[in-house]
């Protein structure tokens, strides 16, 4: 089933032709790309474009109707995939947080690695109080949910993926939902953890996060990549016109 | 990426925390209760065919030993059903219309009690909806019944209380307290905005009320005014307790009159819950459809 | 006698209409009693078998089988549209003709299942038709994206019912089952019907033997079930307070 003979010079995340309808609609026609380890790549694109879509097909997610996406040699849709395995790797970070309500943040954190890696209570906690101040939630342990704001319960849920240890970490626009106040200190958090070395995709709005952080930038469109390249080259140069079109319109 | 804030808001609700989808149902009985009619009307003819049909046969299979055979039951049944329709559910309904009427008429009275700025009237008034919304409807049934005279004399004339009148009242008082609830729900529902407005432009309270919100909550109010309606209608069989003669009381002297042979148990109660059913399943289907048409309107 | 007892036992005499005698006539007392702890038990049964029952109602309500589904809805249907007082009436007196008996001493024909058996079947089932639809909505008010997020944690879909679903679900469902349950210690007046002994019951007995004590009766039963549903509301309020998380809920 997995038989795992991935090496690190190999793409860690590999995408090749996937295409994806909901229904008659037809979501992704070909997708194809690869994310090395420890690379930071930006999918940008308008709404509709199908970048969300791909992102949740990689950690299965949506099932794709052809093509592959493989995660560390991992085929993600192979129906005898041990699902467990694939989200032991993938971490994935959501627009609306999705944080648990009846449980404090520490909680949350500590939950999946302890019901579902089963791992001793002593060591998830000091686990999940290294991640708390790691992502500068310190003193808001044993807050709910509900007495934090958006932009303190998104940076729970990003230290809560990181509870599994995960070898890649998806970002669905995980800051849409926020005040531009708060969209900075998650910001931060992510280029911390990019900047420790992980490798992150992130779907996201923010250009100038992305101009920053990022090692390559994807632009969708229709289903498609159109275009794709270092940000140095991406926001000045961009060769296709749709491209073009949409980078002035929000630069 | 304001939009999608907007869009976000719009999905969550009042808040932007994501902690939960906003919920059906509310405490106060009103929203909660239209439920009742959600589920009656959400029936299907199929299913009603099937329990029908389960119904009918079933007792006919029990019953193939008895010496009175189930057609004989049937019979009987027919023979008594205009005997138990026009006089015994036609006293229910009669009962089920004046008990709105007059619970309908205190509850809305009660209910402007309760939101009464003068302190003391507004908590008469609460108190009085929650003891009555809070006891068995069968209990203040038998109280107002007992308590009630049989007979009153204004002037020379003595005028018998008839005792399913007495029954009304009896029922109107827990519609008076439910319907209290719903005047008082849609009176706070009513954003504040508009009392706000109101009162910018020199309106009295009370012509703020009249004028301005009851006109807004009268349409928001039929719903669960009609859920209220089926749920009393399905609790006037409670008159057959204390001797009143509604459909369960003429069912029960019908099977006397047939010397009671426990063959007859099956069709003449099945009988009265078909009825019921078939008198408030049309309700709670229209009630369905107003409530939706009042929501779109909003 | 006391002198509680002697003040209403004079009471009676002087004022013929309140006599309340069952607060100094041991024998009544005791009617008064059993009939308390009757509706009490009735209570408590078919509270706890109604919420079995809901339970296992919204269950088969998301069951893969069609005709599962079919038949939770027609028991659904017939037991929310009907009269409750008809429901127990055609339990006891129409399917209760078809229950088998036993005989303890070769004479009587005991049925295994009495009246007070019927009451608390076709309470619960009533009560029961209610609660499934109300666990059905809390499951479902939980947000998919929530499940979604504990799926992408790894955990199975068993994981998820219990750490996720169930808990939310149960204190979205909290308010509505309040008041169901309330609801349902009303409704058992009702199997007065069938004469289950319960409080309404017994205090009738009393005025019916004795009338002159109707009055105090009333009276009694009034305070009764008012004390008794005031008990129950405010001690599932102090339970849904209890189990608020902060930020979520009216």
């Amino acid at each position: 089933m997995t038989n795992n003979d991935w090496t690190p010079d190999q793409p860690l995340v590999s995408i090749r032709d996937v295409y994806k309808s909901f229904g008659d609609l037809e979501v992704l026609k070909g997708v194809s790309l690869d994310i090395m380890k420890g690379e930071v790549i930006c999918i940008i694109g308008p709404s509709g474009s199908g970048k969300s879509t791909l992102i949740r097909c990689v950690n299965a997610l949506n099932t794709i109707d052809s093509g592959s996406i493989k995660v560390e040699g991992l085929e993600v849709h192979d129906p005898g995939l041990d699902k467990l395995e694939l989200r032991k790797r993938v971490g994935m970070v959501f627009q609306q947080y999705n944080l648990f309500p009846h449980k404090t943040a520490l909680e949350n954190i500590m939950m999946a690695p302890l019901k579902v890696l089963k791992q001793p209570q002593a060591e998830v906690e000091e686990r999940a109080h290294k991640l708390i101040k790691r992502v500068n939630l310190g003193g808001k342990e044993s807050s709910y949910p509900g007495e934090l704001s958006g932009g303190q319960q998104q940076r729970v849920a990003i230290a809560r993926s990181l509870a599994m240890n995960p070898d890649v970490m998806l970002f669905d626009e995980v800051t849409a939902a926020l005040d531009p106040e708060t969209v900075n200190e998650v910001l931060l958090a992510i280029k911390d953890l990019a900047q420790d070395g992980m490798t992150c995709i992130l779907v996201t709005h923010e250009m100038g996060f992305a101009r920053e952080v990022a090692d390559h930038i994807y632009f969708t469109d229709r289903g498609v990549i159109v275009e794709h390249g270092p940000p140095a080259t991406f926001f000045t140069k961009a060769k296709d016109p749709r491209t073009q079109e949409f980078l002035s319109q929000i630069l | 990426m304001k939009t999608a804030r907007k869009a976000f808001r719009r999905y969550h609700g009042d808040t932007d925390l994501a902690v939960l989808k906003p919920f059906k149902f509310s405490p106060a009985g009103s929203v909660q209760d239209l439920l009742f009619s959600r589920w009656l009307s959400g029936f299907s003819p199929r299913s009603l065919l099937v329990v029908g049909l389960l119904f009918c046969l079933w007792p006919g299979f029990a019953m193939a030993q008895g010496n009175y055979s189930f057609t004989q039951a049937l019979d009987a049944l027919w023979r008594w059903l205009p005997f138990i329709v026009t006089k015994g559910f036609a006293l229910n309904l009669l009962v089920s219309f004046f008990t709105m009427l007059v619970g309908t008429i205190a509850g809305v009275l009660l209910g402007l009690g309760q939101i009464s700025p003068l302190r003391p009237l507004a908590r008469t008034s609460w108190f009085i909806t929650q003891l009555f919304r809070n006891s068995p409807w069968l209990v203040l049934l038998f109280i107002v019944m007992l308590a009630l005279p049989f007979e009153i004399q204004i002037g020379d004339t003595i005028y018998p209380i008839p005792d399913w009148l007495k029954a009304v009242f009896g029922l109107s008082l827990p519609i008076m307290a439910n319907i209290s609830e719903i005047v008082r729900g849609a009176i706070i529902s009513v954003p504040t905005g508009q009392w706000e407005a109101s009162e910018s432009l020199a309106y009295s309270r009370n012509q703020t009320l009249w004028l301005v919100i009851l006109p807004q909550c009268f349409k928001r109010m039929i719903p669960p005014w009609m859920n209220w309606y089926a749920i009393l209608t399905m609790a006037t069989p409670l008159i057959s307790l204390l001797g009143v003669e509604d459909i369960v009381t003429l069912s029960r002297q019908a099977m006397e009159a047939e010397d009671n042979h426990p063959e007859l148990l099956v069709p003449f109660f099945g009988f009265t819950l078909i009825i019921f059913f078939a008198y408030c399943y049309p309700i709670a289907r229209y009630t369905i459809k107003l409530e939706k048409r009042f929501v779109v309107n909003q | 006698m006391n002198a509680f007892q002697q003040y209403f036992y004079d009471l009676a005499q002087t004022h013929p209409k309140w006599n309340f005698i069952y607060l100094y006539d041991p024998t009544q007392t005791d009617r008064v009693i059993e009939g308390l702890w009757m509706t009490i038990q009735l209570s408590v049964v078919c509270v706890i078998l109604s919420v079995i029952i809901g339970i296992i109602g919204a269950w088969v309500q998301g069951a893969h089988s069609k005709y599962l589904r079919l038949a939770m809805q027609g028991y659904i249907q017939f037991f929310r549209n009907t009269p409750p007082l008809v429901q127990l009436m055609f339990f006891y007196f129409a399917l209760g003709q078809f229950t088998p008996t036993y005989s303890p001493d070769g004479w009587l024909e005991v049925p295994i299942i009495s009246n007070v058996g019927w009451a608390i079947i076709s309470l619960s089932f009533f009560a029961g038709a209610f609660n499934v639809e109300i666990f059905r909505a809390g499951i479902e008010a939980v947000p998919d994206s929530t499940q979604e997020a504990a799926e992408a944690l790894g955990m199975n879909r068993l994981q998820i019912y219990i750490y996720i679903v169930l808990p939310l679900a149960f204190r979205v469902s909290l308010p509505a089952l309040n008041n169901n349950l309330v609801n349902l210690v009303k409704t058992t007046t009702q199997a007065l019907a069938i004469a289950v002994p319960e409080l309404l019951y017994q205090m009738i007995s009393i005025y019916n033997d004795y009338s002159t004590a109707q009055n105090a009766c009333m009276v009694f039963l009034f305070f009764a079930y008012f004390i008794l549903v005031g008990i129950l509301v405010l001690g599932m309020h102090r339970w849904e307070r209890k189990l608020r998380i902060p930020g979520y809920g009216a």
